[in-house]
């Protein structure tokens, strides 16, 4: 970590020369330390891609099947590595192409520069062939967005790009580039951006907020702690393990949140939402304390507003000011980054231990297990569960792997069951709950982390979106092993016709190709799963194996994800059937 | 729901071509009627001035002045009352020249409107009137009975009686 900070900085300025543009795009990724990026190709973006030619030694570009798939990958790079990922596309249709994944991106607060090519200055504005407005479009789902017309504003605006994508809460930014930009010769350097006048990456630490909440945690009975993902990107695993363990407070994560603490820790008591924990959800409602760092209150969290935790004061830390008060109004704000903050929290807490608080978390997880979880891992009934796959995967990479899951109700088993010892090890598309999302997030995942498992979990629906990636897979060798949970439904939304429109399936359930032979069509291995006693070494084999495998499981058809907080309730009415 | 107030919401801004794009959005995700908008150029140097006139309860006023100053290139943003800022808009109308000859009304509105003439010419002239909102109203509806040829009316611009704690910002 020290050199490379040394290193960087001697890149920080570089001395004049002239190149074109398109050159300076690349130097300017390389003094941003990119070795990484996922693109495609088409006419705007031509100069870019000749220069990236010559610098393939030092810049690896992938080439994905589709656009949002460069952009998914990014962000799976990005949330493996907490580094900026870096997606690239030509205008009109590949540039419209990357929009998903810029506005999961966003949602998601990850990390991203997308740079797309443009048509020549003089001809913006005339409808010209490829031509779309992207930063109109992207204005909405981005944190920042730019247009550069002319080569000298390369420099500046990449480094102000990387600066704001990757600072205080992160997020996608687009920079689109004129074609006539990157042709054009100027006299290049490069200077690090630290800071923007207008902007403030990161809030004042204030001690009084600091004391205050201290003081409410110190006093309160059956505090409750829900953290979010604020403390991955915040990469402040250690100094919350250490305030928990201080404190003695039982914690929950939010579906993002996930993996920053050891699902084993004796104080994680579960996720919290929609179809998270029973205990978490139902004692949201009883806590006298509710602390929230680094989450935002989504209503898949929160469920009816009007009856959440409104016996409980509420502290809520945050490094984003817009979001103190948005959802759920908060008795004691803590600005700031989750590391700093609780740092500087840390002297002012009391050693604690709430026992008979804790044993209530534990006594809903009897019940809980009782009546869904014994079902979902340890089932009596002929056909495969999701659940008992995922605790083959668990037992098979003893629980290091980095699991990538797409949208649905594998999402929800694979996330409610994966076992996590290590952070950065749960990808999923959150916010926007984008399907198709997970294989190519596990392609990036793996670039990212080359010495960790990488699993994607996906449902036969989802896969589809993106199943081109295969091509990618075969094309870089990337070893990600993927596993589609094949129910022959939109699984999720059956549940909901199910549940809600009274069994009335429209357009979910899936006549489904033959995965296997697809798989095996891009030269990868696969295999098909239909019985239990298949099911633990054909896990174990494709865990084991050295390159990509693709592992199809059948699961049960109708199978639904318990427990769950039906839209419009209470936390407290999470039903377990 | 809480009731609705009228806000004057000044935004300091870097100049920017796409910002006023993102500042509408808000409002429009929201769906909020921009009851006026404007834009020009500050106390500060190279620092933009919005000036935003809505009708929204507080609680959501705060949340969007929250969602505003997240913006990258916004400096500072704030939100006033009326009884917190002196306002005005301003309005032209443009009136046939044959009034001012035929109808001695025409001279007396004019006066007692405090508006003025800045343009004439055979076939039309102009008013220029400055005001609160209500004035300009009542100005336009005696003048409709005669006639507009044509009438506009600006953004809302409005200076704090506080002081905006905003140049210090930056230094
Ligand atoms: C791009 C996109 N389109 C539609 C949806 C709505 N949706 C949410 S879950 C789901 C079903 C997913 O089916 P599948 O991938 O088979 O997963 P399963 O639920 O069966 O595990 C759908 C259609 C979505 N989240 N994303
Ligand atoms: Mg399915």
């Amino acid at each position: 970590m020290e050199t490379r900070e040394k290193k960087s900085k001697k890149e920080e300025i570089q001395t004049n020369i002239t190149i074109s543009g398109a050159e300076a795009v690349v130097k300017c990724l390389l003094a941003e330390g990119v070795d990484i990026l996922y693109g495609y190709p088409g006419g705007a973006i031509m100069p870019v891609y000749d220069e990236l030619y010559k610098y393939e030694d030092k810049l690896n570009h992938v080439l994905t099947r589709h656009e949002q798939g460069a952009t998914h990958s990014a962000q799976g790079y990005a949330r493996a590595t907490g580094k900026v990922g870096v997606a690239m596309a030509t205008s009109g249709p590949g540039a419209t192409n990357l929009i998903t994944g810029i506005a999961d991106a966003q949602i998601d607060s990850t990390p991203m520069v997308c740079i797309t090519g443009q048509v020549a200055s003089h001809l913006l504005g005339s409808d010209a062939f490829q031509e779309t407005d992207i930063v109109g479009i992207s204005t909405p789902v981005t944190k920042w967005n730019y247009q550069i017309t002319k080569a000298s504003e390369i420099p500046e605006i990449f480094a102000k790009a990387f600066y704001i994508a990757r600072s205080g809460r992160p997020g996608p930014v687009l920079i689109d580039i004129t074609k006539d930009a990157q042709f054009e010769q100027f006299d290049f350097s490069y200077e690090k951006c630290t800071s923007v006048r207008s902007y403030k990456a990161v809030p004042e630490l204030n001690i009084e907020a600091i004391k205050e909440a201290a003081n409410l945690i110190n006093e309160a009975k059956k505090p409750f702690i829900i953290w979010g993902q604020g403390i991955v990107l915040g990469e402040a695993e250690k100094e919350f393990e250490s305030f928990i363990e201080k404190t003695g407070i039982p914690s929950a994560s939010t579906l993002l949140g996930l993996s920053a603490l050891p699902t084993k820790h004796p104080l994680h008591v579960g996720m919290v939402g929609m179809h998270g924990n029973y205990g978490p959800n139902k004692l949201t409602n009883e806590c006298d304390l509710l602390i929230a760092i680094g989450m935002r209150f989504d209503d898949r969290v929160t469920g009816d507003l009007s009856r959440y935790a409104k016996q409980a004061k509420v502290i809520h830390f945050e490094i984003d000011p817009a979001e103190i008060d948005k959802n759920v109004k908060a008795d004691v704000a803590v600005l700031g980054n989750a590391k700093e903050t609780l740092k500087a929290i840390a002297p002012f807490v009391k050693e604690n231990m709430h026992k008979d608080w804790l044993q209530k978390f534990r006594d809903y997880d009897a019940i809980e297990f009782d009546k869904v979880i014994k079902k979902d891992l340890y089932p009596t009934k002929e056909g495969l569960t999701m659940g008992e796959v995922i605790k083959e995967i668990n037992n098979a990479s003893e629980g290091k792997a980095i699991i990538v899951s797409d949208v649905g109700q594998h999402q929800m088993i694979a996330c409610r069951y994966a076992e996590f010892s290590q952070t950065k090890s749960n990808i999923t598309s959150g916010g926007l709950g984008t399907m198709g999302f997970a294989l190519p997030a596990a392609i990036g995942a793996k670039m990212g982390a080359p010495d960790r498992e990488v699993v994607a979990v996906i449902g036969d629906g989802g896969y589809q979106m993106t199943i081109q990636e295969l091509g990618t897979i075969l094309q870089t060798k990337a070893a990600v092993k993927i596993v589609v949970l094949n129910n022959e439904y939109l699984g999720m939304v059956r549940q909901w016709q199910q549940l809600f429109f009274d069994k009335r399936y429209a357009s979910t359930e899936m006549t489904n190709p033959d995965f296997v032979a697809i798989a095996k069509g891009y030269h990868l291995k696969a295999n098909r799963v239909t019985k239990r006693e298949d099911l633990e070494k054909s896990i174990k084999e494709m865990i084991e194996s050295e390159e990509a495998y693709f592992l199809e499981v059948c699961v049960e058809k109708e199978d639904n994800v318990f427990p769950m907080i039906a839209t419009g309730s209470s936390v407290s009415e999470v039903r377990l059937s | 729901m809480s009731t609705k107030n009228t806000y004057t919401v000044s935004i300091y801004t870097e100049n920017n071509v796409g910002l006023l794009n993102r500042i509408s959005a808000i409002f429009q995700r929201r769906h909020i009627n921009i009851e006026s908008i404007n834009s020009s150029k500050s106390e500060i140097k190279n620092v933009s001035r919005i000036t935003i006139l809505v009708k929204i309860p507080e609680d959501q006023m705060k949340k969007i002045i929250g969602q505003i100053e997240k913006q990258v290139e916004v400096i500072k943003a704030f939100y006033h009352s009326d009884e917190e800022t002196i306002y005005q808009e301003s309005c032209l109308f443009k009136l046939s020249s044959d009034l001012l000859i035929e109808n001695d009304e025409i001279q007396m509105i004019i006066n007692q409107s405090k508006s003025r003439v800045i343009n004439i010419n055979k076939d039309f002239f102009v008013l220029e009137k400055s005001g609160s909102k209500e004035e300009l109203e009542e100005l336009y509806n005696i003048l409709d009975k005669h006639g507009i040829m044509q009438f506009v009316r600006s953004g809302r611009i409005a200076i704090t009686k506080e002081a905006m704690k905003i140049s210090t910002m930056l230094d």
